[in-house]
């Protein structure tokens, strides 16, 4: 299968944007953020239709609208309760706005499926190149922020005594989040951004309890899930984004189970 | 010159006068437990000498110099909120992220760092309980290391909310000791809250007690008096002694247990989904 160059590509972009997804989203449940992870998604969903009705890039209009809403709900402060309703609305507010950029949009059908659920086998070698930037960026921006975010996850109430700058940690992960959930975006679609965001680092998560095993854990076996779904995707001509969903669902279940039974 | 000192503070939160005017130091190397009904302001008078509370008249001074927010000279143990119970990392992993907590860049934990760490957890015997997760220790287990991590930067003030919190008496007896043997050994001033006089009472040097936006410091058969404490609750308060437990009464209610009572039964519910999850 690798003899095909769409497939080389696919490989190396879902790849870029699993790893990637396995680190971030590791801290993303650390956080206990993943309604924001998800949340986010569905903004992107906005950016690229408002994009594609614009005439720009998709990938433009994703990252750019997930970043900014990210920064955004960074700032807008750690109290978790009331937060959950104002992201929900946000949530919804953003679909809407993406149906109705995507009402006046006339090749509408096939690029909402490709949104919502992902088109590795489109990605061409300009987007990859794209891909591998941001990536790039966002784990170094992520190592560079990574000994204070991982203090004020664990422990906010101290950090914040321990003068951790909470609010300037906070709005700069959710910008990384941003980007990490609009790769993923390209990979498997807004609507499933969890399989490779989050089902990795929660299984790391049952399966170790060192902090820096479990984010490399994470990060492998988010790569796992996407070349093996994309393998299987080539194999039996079923979507590689079901593939890969059915391959965290089990990974996902299967350490919790272990822990369980354990 | 004092460790922790209030000058005619005043701590405003909304409309109310959490302390009003309040003055008392706590001197160096000494250990006073701090007391006083829910809601008189021990939690928040912690958080006004790290620098995260404003003073709205007044002012503290942290070993001399005037409050600052990240002060390296103050170890700091937050009330137990409960989120840490369900956190599956090893105790020492928790513990070393307080280590290199501030630092942005590509920070490593160097050898140094790691002897520190080790070392703060030798000193509340916890070592072996670090290795394991943080979520499956018992309650005392858990403040045992959660303390190790405010010793990290070897502070000369401890602030302590509420560490008995939730724990049986054993539990609370030994963090007690604890606590008692790291201001003998290290020489570092120790503020520790608690709801209730009683299982501190042998340990402490001097008792804080808040009430009605003041604050009064001194030895316990001074402070824990009807006259003193009627004045801090502002309403009649009988003490009775039997050796050397004390019992506040309001009228025929024991002030300290109803408070405590309140706490356990949200400390159960805790322990309870912690034990379903590992059935």
């Amino acid at each position: 299968m690798l003899e095909y160059d769409f497939m080389r590509t696919a490989f190396a972009a879902s790849g870029v944007a699993a790893v990637l997804a396995g680190t971030v989203g590791f801290f993303l449940v650390l956080r206990g953020q993943t309604f924001a992870g998800h949340a986010l998604s569905h903004v992107g969903f906005t950016g690229a239709t408002g994009a594609l009705l614009f005439g720009l890039s998709p990938l433009a209009g994703l990252v750019g609208f997930t970043l900014v809403a990210g920064i955004g709900m960074g700032l807008f402060g750690e109290k978790l309760a009331e937060r959950d309703v104002a992201i929900g609305m946000m949530l919804s507010l953003a679909l809407g706005l993406g149906l109705l950029f995507l009402h006046f949009y006339t090749a509408a059908a096939t690029q909402a499926a490709a949104l919502l659920f992902g088109n590795v086998l489109g990605v061409d070698s300009s987007a990859l190149l794209t891909l591998c930037v941001l990536a790039g960026a966002s784990l170094l921006a992520l190592a560079a922020i990574g000994r204070p975010l991982t203090f004020a996850s664990i422990q906010p109430e101290l950090a914040e005594a321990r003068g951790v700058p909470m609010r300037f940690v906070s709005s700069a992960f959710l910008a990384i989040v941003a980007v990490a959930v609009a790769e993923c975006a390209q990979i498997v679609g807004v609507l499933l951004v969890f399989t490779l965001m989050v089902g990795p680092a929660a299984a790391a998560m049952n399966l170790t309890r060192r902090l820096g095993p479990a984010v490399a854990l994470s990060a492998a076996l988010a790569l796992a899930e996407a070349w093996g779904g994309l393998t299987l995707a080539y194999y039996t001509d079923w979507p590689a984004s079901f593939w890969i969903t059915a391959l965290s669902g089990m990974v996902f279940f299967g350490a919790a189970a272990r822990r369980f039974a354990g | 010159m004092s460790a922790l000192s209030f000058d005619q503070a005043t701590i405003r939160l909304g409309r109310r006068d959490i302390l009003s005017g309040a003055s008392f130091s706590v001197r160096e190397g000494e250990f006073v437990g701090m007391l006083g009904a829910n809601g008189a302001g021990k939690t928040t008078l912690m958080r006004a000498a790290l620098g995260l509370v404003p003073l709205a008249a007044g002012s503290i001074q942290v070993l001399g110099r005037p409050v600052a927010r990240g002060n390296p000279a103050i170890g700091y143990m937050p009330q137990n909120r409960g989120a840490i119970s369900a956190l599956r990392l090893t105790g020492w992993d928790v513990v070393a992220s307080a280590a290199l907590g501030r630092r942005f860049g590509f920070a490593r934990l160097d050898r140094a760092a790691r002897r520190e760490i080790d070392w703060a957890l030798d000193e509340v015997g916890a070592r072996d309980l670090a290795r394991r997760s943080i979520g499956e220790l018992s309650g005392g287990e858990r403040q045992r290391v959660l303390l190790s991590q405010a010793l990290l930067g070897r502070p000369r003030l401890l602030l302590l909310d509420e560490p008995l919190i939730s724990l049986d008496p054993a539990h609370q007896k030994s963090v007690v000791e604890i606590a008692r043997r790291i201001c003998d050994d290290l020489k570092v001033a120790i503020v520790f809250s608690a709801h209730e006089l009683n299982p501190l009472v042998n340990a402490i040097d001097r008792v804080l007690y808040l009430g009605g936006g003041a604050a009064v410091i001194g030895p316990v058969e001074e402070v824990v008096t009807a006259p003193v404490l009627s004045r801090l609750y502002g309403a009649e308060i009988e003490v009775v002694r039997v050796k050397d437990r004390y019992f506040v009464m309001a009228g025929d209610v024991e002030v300290e247990r109803e408070a405590h009572r309140h706490d356990e039964a949200h400390g159960h519910a805790h322990d309870h989904d912690h034990d379903g999850a590992h059935a």
